[in-house]
């Protein structure tokens, strides 16, 4: 596990907000010279404690006006099911997510669509045909908010 | 509108959103300015909102994620804010979204072992205002999570 301090801490904290961020602006705002803000930041990369970037897009402006997490409960279960479900789910590319759970479903997925239309036809025609699928739950998302979480 | 350069841009960038301007501009085959230009005027336009640090929880001693799922009693006009507004003092809430569908609000909520998250629950979560029903998702695994758009 990787032990942080409150300076870690607080440069986590800042590249959630932007990860553009350069070593001598974290440095300003910390008080850190500009080399001790870089080393702590490659560290928190090195080390793993941050595991990438997400970028914040305009998905309307985009073209894809619909977001849908879905719960999908297999009708047939095994491993080996699991991972044939698994692998034709990677190749939707409207999928974004991809979580295993245990509860009332067995896989949580988050998809993008250009809009209600297209939703359904990616529904019938790619999640709805994925090997083993049973019941699928579908929720459409009106509003999201990351939060900075236990920092 | 966007044209298909801007496009490439996205696309590499959402591969590696840690591309410096100059290896982002050598992959889409434009020169640095050309490129620094169009991103620019992206960012102004609000298609690229941001870039954001992705927090390693698990990597932090953080083991456990649970999808929380509630239905609100919506017979208080004011039920859904005053949930919202808790549900955002809570610390271990890493995302806040909100559904059309049977499922009204997901909170997405860490805790570093199944103790820590029986007391999470108990404390925080059972005490949120205006809950009429909750269901739980115990992640396992992630199985793929890169929320690219497909454009």
């Amino acid at each position: 596990m990787i032990r942080l301090d409150d300076t870690d801490r607080d440069i986590l904290r800042a590249l959630q907000e932007d990860a553009t961020l350069s070593a001598g602006e974290i440095g300003r705002r910390l008080g850190l010279s500009q080399p001790a803000a870089w080393r702590r930041v490659k560290r928190l990369y090195d080390d793993g404690a941050i595991r990438g970037q997400r970028l914040d897009l305009d998905h309307e402006a985009l073209g894809f006006g619909v977001t849908v997490f879905l719960g999908v409960k297999l009708a047939t279960k095994g491993r080996v099911s699991l991972e044939d479900f698994e692998r034709a789910v990677r190749a939707i590319p409207e999928v974004q997510l991809v979580h295993h759970v245990l509860g009332l479903y067995d896989y949580r997925l988050r998809v993008v669509a250009r809009d209600l239309a297209d939703f359904e036809r990616i529904l019938r025609r790619r999640v709805m045909t994925l090997p083993g699928v049973g019941e699928v739950e579908a929720n459409v998302l009106l509003s999201e908010e990351r939060r900075p979480g236990p920092l | 509108m966007l044209s298909d350069t801007d496009r490439r841009i996205l696309r590499h960038l959402q591969t590696d959103p840690s591309l410096t301007s100059a290896e982002l501009s050598e992959r889409c085959g434009l020169s640095a300015s050309a490129c620094w230009r169009r991103v620019e005027r992206m960012q102004a336009q609000g298609i690229l909102r941001g870039q954001h640090a992705i927090i390693n929880w698990a990597a932090l001693g953080w083991e456990v994620e649970v999808s929380l799922r509630f239905t609100i009693d919506k017979t208080n006009p004011r039920a859904f804010d005053e949930f919202l507004a808790a549900a955002r003092a809570v610390r271990e809430v890493t995302e806040i979204q909100t559904f059309l569908g049977r499922v009204d609000v997901r909170l997405h909520v860490i805790a570093r072992d199944m103790a820590h998250y029986q007391q999470i629950y108990r404390e925080k979560i059972l005490t949120l205002p205006h809950i009429a029903d909750i269901e739980a998702l115990m992640q396992v695994a992630v199985i793929a999570e890169d929320e690219s758009l497909p454009i």
